[in-house]
């Protein structure tokens, strides 16, 4: 039995809409796992659900072996940090965290001493007296895992917490969060809708849409296959390529370029996937495009073109000589490609 | 420093109104310094006169009324009693009420919370008779519990408190709740402490109003010994001279300068905490 067990959760809001549908998960102890999704989608619902914050419609929630279902939020030994940190705005620093301990009876003593060691370990300890309206972004978002961490809770639940930072900050708060994790070994959950969070942060990622989870995987898993087509456009920057195309015969027809796929399906409507640096340039490549825009990134480059009326993009070291209005030649190689059934939106 | 012409009108028009809020207090104060023969022969004072400690003294210690049980000092703390009270429960039931009204949503808040509304157009003077009924039945008339209990209710604070704690994130409530807080820890522990403005605003408010209150301590009160400030600038002072005696206006002036104290004294305490919230917002 798994740490964090989701059977068949439903949320049906009152007014009808369905925030998350029939989702089943398990979660071991210790991970660190990403929702990512657009918004809207589900995500922070499921995150609230197993919080305690939202009624869940259907479906059975357990931690550590036991039903949680009806267990008060501050029973479910979790903590949550916040998008807008929810700090305490009337309390210090050393109340703002101290306060879920004190409602649990510990002693002054024993608050005093967590408090003090996990402000050490985040360095806010210098601010303890202040208000949380003198302290930048950065320091409340210290003071909001604080506050979690000095609860020392079964699970961690982060609602998009990065989201107010600038991208600076951001970055660097991210790898913290790592290394705290990586350092307490405490389950994390960890909300987002940035990809690069998703990557970067989990050790699985389950990918929702539309209240569905739509995969779940390790950050290569699903980077690498992709089981729908929508996970296969949601991650990976810039956007992986789907081309519209027929299969006969393990050919894909793209307008008139045509690609063999080594195999001998037969697709009336698919989509053929490549990721923008996976198309291969070269001078004696079989295929010939003509690069309609090319935007520098300082190492890298992106060239905007168009196969038949269908778009793509392809990314490649600056190195290369190439400018707008240019020709240029590519292959696209069939063990990199990701075909796509467009009346299911699964991998074939 | 030049000053603008603009700013020389605005400024002589702001120093007109203060001089017409201040001026009639000065008078009257002035006034209370006196002795009533300068008084009656020559109209109102300007300057102070040589009374002031005998006025004042006769004020607060004759004792008045038509049964001559009550001095103006008992009238005092009679009337502190019931403002206080009054300012107090109002302060405390409305901010629970809006408490209630906002964090639970029970079915019918919404109407609830217009029903109350409503009451604003029905005050105190309206339902004087059917509120001494009531009051009278229970066996409240000449108590204090009389006089505080049906103003005790405020659709205005409720009101007031009911917007406030809609500006109070909603996170701020799911994270208390992941503390461990429970509905009475999440009201003493956040509610109210974010709320001190407002709550110092509306006890200055409430003061106030329950200070004045006239028609009703009029009408609850027949023993003496429960007469409040309003009332007693009414009545004392006037009785007992029939004829040949000076109307007794150095006391008088002197009388409605002390009633004026207990409200500015509110004010001026209070008003430290109501300013200072009013310039650091805490959210």
């Amino acid at each position: 039995m798994s740490f964090l067990e989701l059977q068949n959760i439903t949320k049906i809001y009152p007014n009808g809409t369905k925030a998350v549908n029939e989702t089943s998960l398990n979660i071991e102890n210790g991970e660190f796992v990403v929702f990512v999704g657009p918004s809207g989608c589900g995500k922070s619902t499921l995150l609230r659900m197993i919080a305690g914050l939202e009624d869940i419609t259907n479906g059975e929630i357990s931690l550590d072996g036991n039903v949680i279902n009806n267990i008060d939020p501050s029973e479910r030994d979790v903590a949550m940090v916040f998008q807008n940190y929810a700090l305490y705005p009337h309390m210090s620093v050393f109340n703002n965290m101290a306060y879920g301990l004190k409602n649990r009876g510990i002693s002054k003593e024993e608050i005093n001493n967590k408090v003090n060691d996990v402000a050490k370990l985040l360095e806010i300890d210098q601010l303890l007296t202040r208000k949380p309206s003198m302290l930048s972004g950065g320091q409340r978002q210290r003071v909001a895992m604080g506050r979690a961490i000095v609860r020392n809770p079964k699970i961690f639940l982060f609602d998009e917490p990065l989201s107010n930072l600038d991208a600076k900050l951001r970055n660097q708060m991210r790898l913290e969060i790592k290394r705290l994790q990586r350092q307490m070994g405490v389950t994390s959950i960890f909300v987002t809708h940035d990809q690069t969070e998703a990557m970067t942060l989990g050790d699985r990622i389950v990918v929702i849409n539309n209240g569905v989870v739509e995969q779940v995987g390790t950050p290569k898993e699903i980077y690498s296959k992709p089981n729908t087509k929508f996970v296969a456009e949601f991650i990976g920057s810039p956007q992986m390529n789907l081309f519209n195309c027929k299969i006969e015969n393990g050919i894909a027809h793209i307008a008139d370029i045509k690609i063999n796929l080594n195999n001998s399906k037969n697709i009336e409507d698919a989509s053929l996937g490549i990721r923008p640096d996976d198309i291969l340039i070269s001078d004696n490549g079989q295929h010939t495009c003509v690069a309609n825009l090319v935007e520098y990134l300082g190492s890298d480059m992106i060239i905007y073109s168009k196969i038949g009326d269908q778009e793509f993009s392809c990314k490649l070291s600056s190195k290369i000589n190439l400018n707008s209005g240019d020709t240029f030649k590519f292959d696209i190689s069939y063990t990199l490609v990701h075909l796509f059934d467009n009346t299911s939106g699964s991998r074939v | 420093m030049k000053f603008k012409p603009l700013e020389i009108l605005t400024h002589i028009i702001l120093i007109l109104g203060v001089l017409l809020m201040v001026l009639p207090i000065w008078f009257s104060f002035a006034t209370s310094t006196h002795d009533n023969v300068s008084i009656m022969t020559e109209g109102m004072k300007f300057f102070l006169g040589e009374s002031f400690t005998y006025n004042y003294n006769e004020v607060l210690n004759e004792k008045g009324g038509w049964s001559e049980e009550v001095t103006a000092a008992r009238m005092f703390v009679n009337s502190f009693i019931m403002a206080l009270g009054i300012a107090t429960l109002k302060v405390i039931i409305s901010a629970m009420s809006a408490y209630a009204l906002v964090y639970f949503r029970f079915k019918l808040a919404v109407p609830i919370f217009w029903l109350i509304f409503i009451t604003l157009l029905v005050p105190l003077e309206v339902r004087i008779f059917p509120s001494y009924k009531i009051v009278s039945d229970l066996g409240l008339t000449n108590t204090y519990t009389g006089l505080i209990l049906p103003l005790v209710a405020s659709a205005t604070a409720t009101f007031f408190f009911r917007q406030f704690y809609k500006t109070i994130p909603d996170e701020l409530l799911e994270s208390a709740k992941l503390d461990g807080a429970n509905s009475w820890r999440f009201f003493i522990d956040f509610l109210l402490p974010l709320s001190k403005t407002m709550l110092a605003a509306m006890f200055i408010f409430m003061f106030v109003y329950g200070y004045s209150q006239y028609l009703w301590p009029l009408i609850m009160t027949t023993d003496e010994k429960y007469w409040t400030v309003v009332m007693g600038m009414k009545i004392i002072f006037t009785e007992n001279y029939e004829g040949v005696a000076l109307p007794r206006t150095g006391e008088r002036f002197a009388y409605i300068i002390l009633s004026m104290l207990p409200p500015v004294l509110v004010v001026v305490i209070l008003q430290r905490w109501f300013i200072k919230g009013l310039i650091q917002t805490e959210k």
